[in-house]
Protein backbone atom coordinates (compact mmCIF):
# COMPACT_ATOMS: atom_id res chain seq x y z
CA UNK A 1 0.00 0.00 0.00
CA UNK A 2 1.56 3.25 -1.15
CA UNK A 3 0.43 6.84 -1.10
CA UNK A 4 -0.41 6.66 -4.76
CA UNK A 5 -2.88 3.87 -4.17
CA UNK A 6 -6.48 4.97 -4.19
CA UNK A 7 -8.14 5.04 -0.70
CA UNK A 8 -10.24 2.04 0.42
CA UNK A 9 -13.81 2.39 1.35
CA UNK A 10 -14.51 1.46 5.02
CA UNK A 11 -16.68 -1.45 4.15
CA UNK A 12 -14.00 -2.77 1.82
CA UNK A 13 -11.43 -2.55 4.58
CA UNK A 14 -13.72 -4.42 6.96
CA UNK A 15 -14.37 -7.01 4.30
CA UNK A 16 -10.63 -7.54 3.85
CA UNK A 17 -10.10 -7.76 7.62
CA UNK A 18 -12.99 -10.19 7.92
CA UNK A 19 -11.54 -12.48 5.31
CA UNK A 20 -8.14 -12.39 7.05
CA UNK A 21 -9.60 -13.08 10.49
CA UNK A 22 -12.03 -15.76 9.35
CA UNK A 23 -9.36 -17.58 7.38
CA UNK A 24 -6.99 -17.68 10.33
CA UNK A 25 -9.34 -18.28 13.30
CA UNK A 26 -11.70 -20.97 12.01
CA UNK A 27 -11.66 -22.99 15.17
CA UNK A 28 -10.67 -21.45 18.49
CA UNK A 29 -11.26 -22.17 22.14
CA UNK A 30 -11.19 -19.08 24.32
CA UNK A 31 -11.39 -19.01 28.07
CA UNK A 32 -12.85 -16.00 29.82
CA UNK A 33 -15.67 -14.64 31.98
CA UNK A 34 -19.12 -13.92 30.63
CA UNK A 35 -20.35 -10.35 31.10
CA UNK A 36 -23.01 -8.05 29.62
CA UNK A 37 -25.07 -11.07 28.68
CA UNK A 38 -28.21 -10.31 26.73
CA UNK A 39 -30.81 -12.77 25.58
CA UNK A 40 -33.26 -11.16 23.14
CA UNK A 41 -36.44 -12.81 21.96
CA UNK A 42 -34.70 -13.94 18.78
CA UNK A 43 -33.08 -16.71 20.80
CA UNK A 44 -29.55 -15.58 19.99
CA UNK A 45 -27.18 -14.91 22.88
CA UNK A 46 -24.90 -11.89 23.04
CA UNK A 47 -22.24 -11.34 25.65
CA UNK A 48 -18.74 -10.05 26.25
CA UNK A 49 -16.01 -12.54 27.02
CA UNK A 50 -13.31 -10.90 29.06
CA UNK A 51 -10.28 -11.39 31.23
CA UNK A 52 -8.28 -8.90 33.32
CA UNK A 53 -6.64 -7.26 30.30
CA UNK A 54 -9.08 -7.51 27.45
CA UNK A 55 -12.50 -8.31 26.11
CA UNK A 56 -14.23 -9.43 22.93
CA UNK A 57 -17.83 -9.36 21.84
CA UNK A 58 -19.36 -12.82 21.46
CA UNK A 59 -22.54 -14.06 19.80
CA UNK A 60 -24.14 -17.48 20.01
CA UNK A 61 -26.85 -17.98 17.44
CA UNK A 62 -30.21 -19.63 18.13
CA UNK A 63 -29.36 -23.04 16.67
CA UNK A 64 -26.33 -23.46 18.91
CA UNK A 65 -27.87 -21.75 21.92
CA UNK A 66 -30.74 -24.24 21.90
CA UNK A 67 -28.39 -27.15 22.51
CA UNK A 68 -26.98 -25.54 25.66
CA UNK A 69 -27.89 -27.60 28.67
CA UNK A 70 -27.40 -24.80 31.14
CA UNK A 71 -28.25 -21.16 31.12
CA UNK A 72 -25.14 -18.94 30.79
CA UNK A 73 -24.95 -16.23 33.41
CA UNK A 74 -22.79 -13.17 33.92
CA UNK A 75 -19.67 -13.97 35.89
CA UNK A 76 -19.50 -17.56 34.69
CA UNK A 77 -15.98 -18.71 33.83
CA UNK A 78 -16.29 -20.52 30.52
CA UNK A 79 -14.45 -21.87 27.53
CA UNK A 80 -16.15 -20.80 24.31
CA UNK A 81 -15.55 -22.79 21.16
CA UNK A 82 -16.16 -21.24 17.80
CA UNK A 83 -14.65 -18.98 15.17
CA UNK A 84 -13.66 -15.36 15.04
CA UNK A 85 -15.40 -12.94 12.67
CA UNK A 86 -15.88 -9.25 12.17
CA UNK A 87 -19.22 -7.55 12.69
CA UNK A 88 -19.32 -5.46 9.52
CA UNK A 89 -21.72 -2.73 10.59
CA UNK A 90 -19.50 -1.74 13.54
CA UNK A 91 -16.14 -3.02 12.46
CA UNK A 92 -15.90 -5.00 15.65
CA UNK A 93 -14.26 -8.30 16.25
CA UNK A 94 -16.80 -10.91 17.21
CA UNK A 95 -16.46 -14.41 18.58
CA UNK A 96 -19.15 -16.62 17.02
CA UNK A 97 -19.69 -19.31 19.66
CA UNK A 98 -20.84 -22.84 18.83
CA UNK A 99 -20.48 -24.37 22.31
CA UNK A 100 -19.78 -23.26 25.84
CA UNK A 101 -18.22 -25.37 28.59
CA UNK A 102 -18.20 -24.21 32.14
CA UNK A 103 -14.77 -24.16 33.76
CA UNK A 104 -14.52 -26.09 37.01
CA UNK A 105 -17.92 -27.65 37.67
CA UNK A 106 -19.27 -29.45 34.64
CA UNK A 107 -21.86 -27.69 32.54
CA UNK A 108 -24.31 -30.55 33.15
CA UNK A 109 -23.88 -30.20 36.87
CA UNK A 110 -24.54 -26.47 36.59
CA UNK A 111 -27.59 -27.07 34.45
CA UNK A 112 -28.86 -29.64 36.94
CA UNK A 113 -28.52 -27.24 39.83
CA UNK A 114 -30.13 -24.43 37.86
CA UNK A 115 -33.17 -26.44 36.89
CA UNK A 116 -33.46 -27.90 40.35
CA UNK A 117 -33.52 -24.42 41.86
CA UNK A 118 -36.03 -23.19 39.32
CA UNK A 119 -38.49 -26.07 39.75
CA UNK A 120 -38.11 -26.07 43.53
CA UNK A 121 -38.99 -22.37 43.52
CA UNK A 122 -42.16 -23.27 41.64
CA UNK A 123 -43.04 -25.70 44.40
CA UNK A 124 -42.92 -28.71 42.12
CA UNK A 125 -40.94 -30.84 44.59
CA UNK A 126 -43.35 -30.15 47.46
CA UNK A 127 -44.44 -33.24 49.31
CA UNK A 128 -48.07 -32.04 49.15
CA UNK A 129 -47.87 -32.48 45.41
CA UNK A 130 -47.02 -36.18 45.72
CA UNK A 131 -50.01 -38.33 44.92
CA UNK A 132 -50.50 -41.72 46.54
CA UNK A 133 -50.01 -44.76 44.32
CA UNK A 134 -53.27 -46.49 43.42
CA UNK A 135 -54.36 -49.14 45.89
CA UNK A 136 -55.27 -51.40 43.06
CA UNK A 137 -52.92 -50.89 40.09
CA UNK A 138 -54.45 -52.79 37.22
CA UNK A 139 -52.50 -51.26 34.38
CA UNK A 140 -48.95 -50.02 34.65
CA UNK A 141 -47.69 -47.68 31.97
CA UNK A 142 -43.96 -47.96 31.42
CA UNK A 143 -41.90 -45.32 29.66
CA UNK A 144 -38.51 -46.76 28.83
CA UNK A 145 -36.56 -48.43 26.07
CA UNK A 146 -38.14 -51.52 24.54
CA UNK A 147 -34.75 -53.22 24.45
CA UNK A 148 -33.28 -52.09 27.77
CA UNK A 149 -33.08 -53.94 31.06
CA UNK A 150 -35.79 -51.85 32.72
CA UNK A 151 -38.85 -53.43 31.12
CA UNK A 152 -37.42 -56.92 31.72
CA UNK A 153 -36.63 -56.14 35.35
CA UNK A 154 -40.16 -54.87 35.87
CA UNK A 155 -41.80 -57.87 34.20
CA UNK A 156 -39.55 -60.29 36.10
CA UNK A 157 -40.58 -58.79 39.46
CA UNK A 158 -44.27 -58.80 38.58
CA UNK A 159 -44.04 -62.43 37.47
CA UNK A 160 -42.12 -63.51 40.55
CA UNK A 161 -44.66 -61.79 42.79
CA UNK A 162 -47.51 -63.39 40.90
CA UNK A 163 -49.10 -60.04 40.36
CA UNK A 164 -51.47 -60.20 37.43
CA UNK A 165 -51.53 -56.74 35.93
CA UNK A 166 -51.54 -55.26 32.49
CA UNK A 167 -48.34 -53.55 31.44
CA UNK A 168 -48.40 -51.02 28.64
CA UNK A 169 -44.97 -50.14 27.38
CA UNK A 170 -44.47 -46.91 25.54
CA UNK A 171 -41.05 -47.43 24.00
CA UNK A 172 -38.70 -44.43 23.87
CA UNK A 173 -35.05 -43.68 23.45
CA UNK A 174 -33.68 -43.01 26.91
CA UNK A 175 -30.49 -41.20 25.94
CA UNK A 176 -29.09 -39.01 23.24
CA UNK A 177 -30.52 -36.23 21.16
CA UNK A 178 -34.33 -36.14 21.25
CA UNK A 179 -34.65 -38.67 24.07
CA UNK A 180 -36.13 -36.12 26.50
CA UNK A 181 -38.78 -35.10 23.98
CA UNK A 182 -39.75 -38.72 23.38
CA UNK A 183 -39.98 -39.41 27.11
CA UNK A 184 -42.14 -36.34 27.68
CA UNK A 185 -44.40 -37.25 24.75
CA UNK A 186 -44.74 -40.84 25.99
CA UNK A 187 -45.85 -39.63 29.42
CA UNK A 188 -48.45 -37.42 27.75
CA UNK A 189 -49.60 -40.27 25.48
CA UNK A 190 -50.01 -42.69 28.38
CA UNK A 191 -52.23 -40.09 30.01
CA UNK A 192 -54.65 -40.46 27.13
CA UNK A 193 -54.20 -44.02 25.85
CA UNK A 194 -53.93 -47.33 27.66
CA UNK A 195 -55.82 -46.52 30.87
CA UNK A 196 -52.77 -46.86 33.08
CA UNK A 197 -53.24 -46.41 36.85
CA UNK A 198 -49.60 -45.65 37.48
CA UNK A 199 -46.58 -44.85 35.32
CA UNK A 200 -43.02 -46.03 35.72
CA UNK A 201 -40.58 -43.75 33.92
CA UNK A 202 -36.99 -44.81 33.88
CA UNK A 203 -33.84 -46.32 32.47
CA UNK A 204 -30.87 -48.32 33.68
CA UNK A 205 -27.67 -46.91 35.13
CA UNK A 206 -25.20 -44.79 33.24
CA UNK A 207 -23.10 -41.65 33.35
CA UNK A 208 -24.57 -38.25 34.09
CA UNK A 209 -24.50 -37.74 30.35
CA UNK A 210 -26.47 -40.99 29.76
CA UNK A 211 -29.08 -40.10 32.35
CA UNK A 212 -29.33 -36.56 31.07
CA UNK A 213 -32.74 -36.83 29.44
CA UNK A 214 -34.24 -37.33 32.89
CA UNK A 215 -32.71 -34.02 33.99
CA UNK A 216 -34.35 -32.04 31.25
CA UNK A 217 -37.09 -29.58 31.96
CA UNK A 218 -39.41 -31.00 29.30
CA UNK A 219 -39.45 -34.38 31.10
CA UNK A 220 -39.96 -32.74 34.48
CA UNK A 221 -42.88 -30.72 33.10
CA UNK A 222 -44.46 -33.82 31.55
CA UNK A 223 -44.27 -35.63 34.89
CA UNK A 224 -45.82 -32.64 36.64
CA UNK A 225 -48.61 -32.48 34.05
CA UNK A 226 -49.39 -36.21 34.28
CA UNK A 227 -52.80 -37.01 35.75
CA UNK A 228 -51.52 -40.48 36.53
CA UNK A 229 -49.13 -40.89 39.47
CA UNK A 230 -45.55 -41.33 38.26
CA UNK A 231 -42.83 -43.49 39.75
CA UNK A 232 -39.37 -42.47 38.60
CA UNK A 233 -36.81 -45.23 38.34
CA UNK A 234 -33.61 -43.88 36.88
CA UNK A 235 -30.25 -45.58 37.09
CA UNK A 236 -28.94 -46.87 40.35
CA UNK A 237 -29.52 -46.00 43.97
CA UNK A 238 -27.00 -43.13 43.90
CA UNK A 239 -28.31 -41.46 40.75
CA UNK A 240 -30.79 -38.73 41.53
CA UNK A 241 -32.35 -36.88 38.63
CA UNK A 242 -34.75 -33.98 38.29
CA UNK A 243 -37.38 -36.55 37.28
CA UNK A 244 -36.92 -38.15 40.71
CA UNK A 245 -37.64 -34.84 42.42
CA UNK A 246 -40.89 -34.18 40.59
CA UNK A 247 -42.17 -37.78 40.48
CA UNK A 248 -44.81 -38.88 42.97
CA UNK A 249 -42.48 -41.61 44.11
CA UNK A 250 -38.79 -42.13 43.49
CA UNK A 251 -37.77 -45.74 43.20
CA UNK A 252 -34.06 -46.40 43.63
CA UNK A 253 -34.09 -48.81 40.69
CA UNK A 254 -36.62 -50.07 38.14
CA UNK A 255 -36.80 -53.31 40.12
CA UNK A 256 -37.72 -51.33 43.23
CA UNK A 257 -40.42 -49.53 41.24
CA UNK A 258 -41.98 -52.84 40.23
CA UNK A 259 -41.73 -54.09 43.82
CA UNK A 260 -43.60 -51.00 44.91
CA UNK A 261 -46.42 -51.69 42.50
CA UNK A 262 -46.50 -55.37 43.45
CA UNK A 263 -46.58 -54.38 47.11
CA UNK A 264 -49.69 -52.26 46.80
CA UNK A 265 -51.33 -55.08 44.92
CA UNK A 266 -50.40 -57.66 47.58
CA UNK A 267 -51.52 -55.25 50.30
CA UNK A 268 -54.86 -54.98 48.58
CA UNK A 269 -55.22 -58.76 48.53
CA UNK A 270 -54.39 -58.78 52.23
CA UNK A 271 -57.00 -56.11 52.85
CA UNK A 272 -59.59 -58.16 51.01
CA UNK A 273 -58.69 -61.28 53.03
CA UNK A 274 -59.04 -59.36 56.28
CA UNK A 275 -62.40 -57.95 55.25
CA UNK A 276 -63.62 -61.42 54.33
CA UNK A 277 -62.62 -62.81 57.74
CA UNK A 278 -64.20 -59.85 59.51
CA UNK A 279 -67.41 -60.31 57.57
CA UNK A 280 -67.65 -63.98 58.55
CA UNK A 281 -66.75 -63.44 62.19
CA UNK A 282 -69.11 -60.49 62.55
CA UNK A 283 -71.95 -62.56 61.16
CA UNK A 284 -71.10 -65.43 63.50
CA UNK A 285 -71.20 -63.03 66.43
CA UNK A 286 -74.55 -61.64 65.28
CA UNK A 287 -76.05 -65.09 64.91
CA UNK A 288 -74.75 -66.08 68.32
CA UNK A 289 -76.29 -62.98 69.86
CA UNK A 290 -79.60 -63.54 68.17
CA UNK A 291 -79.66 -67.21 69.10
CA UNK A 292 -79.09 -66.30 72.72
CA UNK A 293 -81.91 -63.83 72.62
CA UNK A 294 -84.12 -66.26 70.73
CA UNK A 295 -83.82 -69.34 72.96
CA UNK A 296 -86.05 -68.13 75.81
CA UNK A 297 -88.63 -66.84 73.36
CA UNK A 298 -88.54 -70.05 71.39
CA UNK A 299 -89.25 -72.03 74.51
CA UNK A 300 -92.46 -70.12 75.03
CA UNK A 301 -93.45 -70.16 71.44
CA UNK A 302 -95.52 -73.21 70.32
CA UNK A 303 -97.42 -73.74 67.13
CA UNK A 304 -101.26 -73.55 67.27
CA UNK A 305 -101.61 -77.20 66.30
CA UNK A 306 -99.29 -78.15 69.13
CA UNK A 307 -101.26 -75.88 71.42
CA UNK A 308 -104.49 -77.57 70.38
CA UNK A 309 -103.04 -80.98 71.04
CA UNK A 310 -101.77 -79.82 74.38
CA UNK A 311 -105.13 -78.37 75.24
CA UNK A 312 -107.06 -81.47 74.19
CA UNK A 313 -104.68 -83.61 76.19
CA UNK A 314 -105.21 -81.38 79.15
CA UNK A 315 -108.93 -81.45 78.55
CA UNK A 316 -108.91 -85.24 78.43
CA UNK A 317 -106.95 -85.40 81.65
CA UNK A 318 -109.31 -82.95 83.24
CA UNK A 319 -112.32 -84.90 82.03
CA UNK A 320 -110.85 -88.07 83.40
CA UNK A 321 -110.18 -86.43 86.72
CA UNK A 322 -113.64 -85.01 86.68
CA UNK A 323 -115.23 -88.39 86.04
CA UNK A 324 -113.20 -90.02 88.73
CA UNK A 325 -113.93 -87.22 91.10
CA UNK A 326 -117.63 -87.46 90.38
CA UNK A 327 -117.58 -91.16 90.88
CA UNK A 328 -115.71 -90.87 94.13
CA UNK A 329 -118.05 -88.14 95.27
CA UNK A 330 -121.07 -90.35 94.61
CA UNK A 331 -119.42 -93.24 96.40
CA UNK A 332 -118.58 -91.09 99.38
CA UNK A 333 -122.02 -89.65 99.50
CA UNK A 334 -123.56 -93.04 99.26
CA UNK A 335 -121.44 -94.27 102.13
CA UNK A 336 -122.22 -91.28 104.22
CA UNK A 337 -125.87 -91.62 103.48
CA UNK A 338 -125.83 -95.25 104.58
CA UNK A 339 -124.00 -94.33 107.79
CA UNK A 340 -126.33 -91.46 108.45
CA UNK A 341 -129.30 -93.63 107.66
CA UNK A 342 -127.96 -96.29 110.06
CA UNK A 343 -127.39 -93.74 112.70
CA UNK A 344 -130.78 -92.25 112.08
CA UNK A 345 -132.28 -95.66 112.24
CA UNK A 346 -130.54 -96.43 115.56
CA UNK A 347 -131.78 -93.17 117.01
CA UNK A 348 -135.34 -93.71 115.92
CA UNK A 349 -137.73 -93.85 118.93
CA UNK A 350 -139.69 -96.43 117.06
CA UNK A 351 -136.85 -98.92 117.70
CA UNK A 352 -137.06 -98.21 121.48
CA UNK A 353 -140.77 -98.74 121.34
CA UNK A 354 -140.10 -102.04 119.56
CA UNK A 355 -138.19 -103.12 122.58
CA UNK A 356 -141.40 -102.61 124.74
CA UNK A 357 -141.07 -99.00 125.87
CA UNK A 358 -143.84 -96.47 125.59
CA UNK A 359 -143.87 -92.71 125.38
CA UNK A 360 -146.29 -90.68 127.43
CA UNK A 361 -147.50 -87.56 125.65
CA UNK A 362 -149.71 -84.86 127.19
CA UNK A 363 -153.12 -84.81 125.65
CA UNK A 364 -153.05 -81.01 125.24
CA UNK A 365 -149.77 -79.93 123.81
CA UNK A 366 -148.47 -83.44 122.85
CA UNK A 367 -145.18 -82.98 124.70
CA UNK A 368 -143.40 -86.02 126.17
CA UNK A 369 -143.69 -86.50 129.90
CA UNK A 370 -140.29 -86.83 131.62
CA UNK A 371 -141.23 -86.23 135.34
CA UNK A 372 -144.12 -87.66 137.36
CA UNK A 373 -144.18 -84.51 139.46
CA UNK A 374 -145.33 -82.55 136.44
CA UNK A 375 -148.52 -84.61 136.46
CA UNK A 376 -151.60 -84.49 138.58
CA UNK A 377 -154.27 -87.15 139.04
CA UNK A 378 -156.95 -86.89 136.48
CA UNK A 379 -154.52 -85.68 133.68
CA UNK A 380 -155.18 -87.31 130.40
CA UNK A 381 -152.26 -88.79 128.47
CA UNK A 382 -151.73 -90.56 125.22
CA UNK A 383 -149.43 -93.61 125.40
CA UNK A 384 -147.50 -94.10 122.25
CA UNK A 385 -146.66 -97.80 121.79
CA UNK A 386 -144.70 -99.66 119.15
CA UNK A 387 -147.90 -100.10 117.30
CA UNK A 388 -150.85 -97.89 118.08
CA UNK A 389 -151.77 -95.32 120.77
CA UNK A 390 -153.71 -95.72 124.08
CA UNK A 391 -155.58 -92.88 125.81
CA UNK A 392 -155.19 -93.12 129.64
CA UNK A 393 -156.01 -91.11 132.79
CA UNK A 394 -153.53 -90.53 135.72
CA UNK A 395 -154.85 -92.04 138.96
CA UNK A 396 -152.11 -91.43 141.52
CA UNK A 397 -148.61 -89.91 141.67
CA UNK A 398 -145.75 -91.95 143.26
CA UNK A 399 -142.08 -91.21 143.87
CA UNK A 400 -142.33 -87.58 142.85
CA UNK A 401 -139.14 -85.70 143.49
CA UNK B 1 -60.78 -52.16 32.10
CA UNK B 2 -62.16 -48.94 33.53
CA UNK B 3 -65.55 -50.54 34.07
CA UNK B 4 -63.83 -53.43 35.85
CA UNK B 5 -61.90 -51.04 37.99
CA UNK B 6 -65.03 -49.22 38.96
CA UNK B 7 -66.74 -52.51 39.68
CA UNK B 8 -63.87 -53.51 41.91
CA UNK B 9 -63.79 -50.27 43.78
CA UNK B 10 -67.56 -50.28 44.22
CA UNK B 11 -67.45 -53.89 45.40
CA UNK B 12 -64.62 -53.14 47.82
CA UNK B 13 -66.45 -50.11 49.21
CA UNK B 14 -69.62 -52.21 49.55
CA UNK B 15 -67.67 -54.86 51.39
CA UNK B 16 -66.13 -52.35 53.76
CA UNK B 17 -69.55 -50.83 54.43
CA UNK B 18 -71.09 -54.25 55.06
CA UNK B 19 -68.41 -55.14 57.59
CA UNK B 20 -68.85 -51.79 59.32
CA UNK B 21 -72.61 -52.15 59.52
CA UNK B 22 -72.29 -55.65 60.93
CA UNK B 23 -69.74 -54.40 63.43
CA UNK B 24 -72.16 -51.73 64.61
CA UNK B 25 -74.48 -54.65 65.41
CA UNK B 26 -77.61 -52.59 65.82
CA UNK B 27 -79.72 -53.79 62.93
CA UNK B 28 -82.35 -56.51 63.05
CA UNK B 29 -81.42 -60.03 61.98
CA UNK B 30 -83.02 -59.71 58.60
CA UNK B 31 -80.93 -56.63 57.79
CA UNK B 32 -77.82 -58.23 59.23
CA UNK B 33 -78.35 -61.22 56.98
CA UNK B 34 -78.90 -58.97 53.95
CA UNK B 35 -75.72 -57.13 54.89
CA UNK B 36 -73.80 -60.36 55.17
CA UNK B 37 -75.10 -61.60 51.86
CA UNK B 38 -74.12 -58.32 50.23
CA UNK B 39 -70.65 -58.64 51.75
CA UNK B 40 -70.22 -62.20 50.56
CA UNK B 41 -71.20 -61.17 47.04
CA UNK B 42 -68.74 -58.28 47.14
CA UNK B 43 -65.92 -60.55 48.30
CA UNK B 44 -66.45 -62.98 45.48
CA UNK B 45 -66.72 -60.15 42.96
CA UNK B 46 -63.44 -58.65 44.16
CA UNK B 47 -61.75 -62.04 44.19
CA UNK B 48 -63.00 -62.77 40.72
CA UNK B 49 -61.66 -59.48 39.42
CA UNK B 50 -58.32 -59.98 41.13
CA UNK B 51 -57.97 -63.50 39.84
CA UNK B 52 -58.82 -62.76 36.26
CA UNK B 53 -55.97 -60.26 35.95
CA UNK B 54 -53.10 -62.16 34.35
CA UNK B 55 -49.82 -60.46 33.58
CA UNK B 56 -50.30 -59.03 30.10
CA UNK B 57 -47.80 -56.90 28.26
CA UNK B 58 -48.74 -54.52 25.48
CA UNK B 59 -46.85 -51.92 23.57
CA UNK B 60 -47.95 -48.54 22.29
CA UNK B 61 -46.93 -48.06 18.68
CA UNK B 62 -47.68 -45.34 16.21
CA UNK B 63 -50.50 -46.56 13.98
CA UNK B 64 -50.79 -45.92 10.26
CA UNK B 65 -52.76 -42.74 10.98
CA UNK B 66 -50.10 -41.58 13.41
CA UNK B 67 -52.29 -42.27 16.42
CA UNK B 68 -50.89 -44.65 19.03
CA UNK B 69 -52.23 -48.20 18.93
CA UNK B 70 -51.77 -51.06 21.38
CA UNK B 71 -50.04 -54.18 20.14
CA UNK B 72 -48.90 -57.24 22.09
CA UNK B 73 -45.33 -56.83 23.28
CA UNK B 74 -42.96 -59.65 22.36
CA UNK B 75 -40.31 -59.91 25.00
CA UNK B 76 -36.92 -59.78 23.32
CA UNK B 77 -34.57 -62.69 22.77
CA UNK B 78 -32.22 -61.21 25.32
CA UNK B 79 -34.37 -62.67 28.05
CA UNK B 80 -34.09 -66.27 26.86
CA UNK B 81 -30.33 -66.05 26.41
CA UNK B 82 -29.89 -65.22 30.08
Amino acid sequence: MTESSPPLRVSRLIELLKETVEDNFIQVAVEGEISNLSRPASGHLYFTLKDEQGQIRAAMFRGSARSLRFVPEDGMQVVCRGRVSVYTQRGELQLVVDAIDVVGAGGLQIAFEQLKLKLAAEGLFASERKRPLPAWPRTIGVVTSATGAVIHDILRVLERRGVGVRVVLCPVRVQGEGAAGEIAAAIATLNTVGEADVLIVGRGGGSLEDLWAFNEEIVARAIVASHIPVISAVGHEVDVTIADYVADLRAATPTAAAEQVAKSRLELEGHLDRLRLQLASQMRIRIQQIRQRLTPIQQRLVSPQMQLRLWSQKAATLQDRLQRATFRLRETRQARLSTLAGRLDALSPLRTLERGYAIALREGDGTAVHDAASLAPGDRLRLRLARGVARVTVDEIEGAT
Amino acid sequence: MTADKETFEIALKGLEAAVQRLEAGDQPLEEALACFEEGVKAVSRCQELLNQAELRVEQLMAGSDGKPVLTPFARSEKESEE
